[in-house]
């Protein structure tokens, strides 16, 4: 049976390492979920969720039980299959940007040598790219299968909103691109633990733009025009009700955590604990150091985006299309020229 | 059967069964869809033959880029299966005419290869699908074509703009 000739420990430690990180980024979003109230109540003086469980810590699983619980309702005109099918690829979408994140250095179990980081492709920046660009098909399904003008707007924004700032996003990542000489996150995360500097020194203004586009990408304020409540009602999960709302609004908070991931992978050094010599300990401790440092890298940034969302009002549409037109892309190619221009000199 | 050719099989079918739905499904939305789970079927192709940046930019173009466009004005527009208009005799004449050139072409083309009979398929191997030949590929052999093409997108880039003022 040539069938078989592939090697089985192989695909089992993937498969393995796909679920402890797809359930890691579920457990991590549910209590996101509660940073957010928790932030939000710091922000605005008030004391926030706290009856369940100790400093309301089972708030969260509160939340779940009683979205899980509630009624679904698929409005009578509204498109059955698409409808299902919106929250589960909004899901799928956001989930899929995990595979190419490079978690820590590698591991030794049993022997075995297992790489943190599901598939190290050579075009892994492209692949998130692609991952990213597919994100808004789910909004814009589920928006369109509700039969219903307030989600369809709401879609249509959402969809228009994202191309707008991929274009800014993409031409941030040619630039980083032109000073690490690759694609693959890894060889990215690597040239900075191995380099004297984190990229966040040789790519700022580039940072700046990803950044920016991040926010725009995740639907987060000051960018939530597709959830924009005093404008659309709800946006384009207005028809959603039970789990397949929680899906939608989990979405949201996964694609945070793979946005923070990316940012501290791309621009931040990653799993690279700054002043600490990985080589002095043992490749297993190193790599926990190395897992522990990068959550800790991704809840700062998880933060730095709640505390925009509860500092910034929400801009106006044509705002939000002249900041991504008339100045996003305008200073990415600014800063594609000027990376050119110093490579160019250090020639 | 090795996992290769199973792969190649089983992404084929895939191919063939969505470009199909893409041409029977009655509501224009439905047809999109079933067109970028066409466009998913051909990157794992490009993948198999180890283009791995054709597939990702495949995905990132087509099913990314155009198709949410394509989406976006069948949204717009609001087509509905029922209020079709009916074609005048002079269209679906001009329509088979048209079709009918382009399956000749086809056939043409499937003809030709019955040279390949009995030739195994490069899969997974050579490197020019790779990001990094590639590069060196357009850059320093295709250099000139590749500067016209861009020149050619970016007058397309601006026409669409000067025709979106009007």
């Amino acid at each position: 049976m040539t069938l078989l000739s592939f090697d089985w420990a192989f695909i089992i430690e993937k498969l393995i390492m796909i679920a402890i990180i797809v359930f890691a980024s579920l457990g991590i979003a549910l209590y996101t979920t509660f940073g957010e109230r928790k932030v939000a109540a710091i922000l605005q003086d008030r004391p926030g969720p706290s009856r369940a469980g100790p400093f309301g810590l089972l708030q969260p699983l509160a939340d779940g039980l009683k979205l899980i619980s509630k009624e679904e309702i698929i409005p009578t005109h509204a498109n059955k299959w698409l409808f299902i099918l919106g929250p589960g690829l909004a899901m799928t979408a956001s989930l899929m940007t995990c595979a190419v994140i490079p978690w820590s250095t590698a591991v030794d179990v049993f022997g075995r040598h297992v790489a943190l980081q599901v598939a190290d492709v050579n075009i892994g920046l492209l692949y998130v790219f692609a991952v990213v660009s597919m994100g808004v098909y789910g909004i814009m399904i589920g928006g369109w299968a509700s039969n219903n003008k307030f989600s369809l707007m709401s879609a249509l924004r959402a969809a228009s909103q994202a191309i707008s700032y991929e274009l800014a996003m993409g031409l941030a990542l040619i630039a980083l691109l032109m000073t690490t000489g690759s694609l693959s996150l890894k060889t990215i995360v690597e040239q900075q633990v191995a380099g004297n500097w984190w990229n966040i020194v040789y790519q700022p203004l580039g940072f700046l733009l990803f950044f920016i586009a991040a926010l725009a990408e995740c639907n987060r304020t000051p960018f939530d025009l597709p959830e924009a409540e005093n404008e659309l009602n709800f946006g384009y999960h207005q028809e959603y009700s039970s789990m397949k709302l929680g899906f939608y609004l989990f979405a949201e908070y996964i694609n945070m955590i793979m946005s923070s991931a990316i940012m501290a992978s791309m621009y931040f050094g990653g799993y690279d604990l700054p002043f600490f010599n990985e080589a002095s300990v043992a490749p297993n401790i190193a790599a926990l150091i190395g897992v522990g440092t990068l959550l800790i890298k991704i809840v700062l940034f998880i933060f730095l985006f709640m505390w925009i969302r509860w500092t910034i009002p929400r801009f106006r549409y044509d705002q939000l299309m002249n900041l991504g037109w008339k100045t996003m892309i305008p200073l990415a190619l600014f800063n594609l020229l000027l990376t050119g221009a110093v490579i160019l000199a250090k020639l | 059967m090795n996992t290769l050719e199973i792969l190649f099989y089983a992404l084929s079918a895939f191919a063939i069964v969505s470009a199909v739905m893409v041409l029977i499904s009655k509501n224009p939305i439905h047809s999109v869809l079933w067109l970028i789970l066409v466009f998913f079927a051909i990157s794992g192709h490009y993948i198999l033959l180890n283009a791995q940046f054709l597939a990702i930019v495949n995905i990132i173009v087509y099913a990314g880029a155009i198709m949410v466009l394509f989406l976006f004005v069948i949204m717009l527009m609001n087509v509905k299966k029922d209020k079709e208009p009916q074609k005048q005799n002079l269209i679906k004449f001009i329509g088979v005419i048209a079709g009918g050139s382009f399956l000749t072409l086809l056939i043409a083309l499937v003809k030709q290869t019955s040279q390949l009979q009995g030739k195994t398929v490069l899969l997974k191997e050579g490197t020019i699908g790779l990001i990094h030949p590639l590069g060196k590929a357009l850059f320093s052999d295709y250099v000139v074509p590749f500067e016209i093409s861009s020149v050619l997108f970016l007058s397309a880039m601006v026409g669409a703009v000067i025709i979106g003022k009007k």
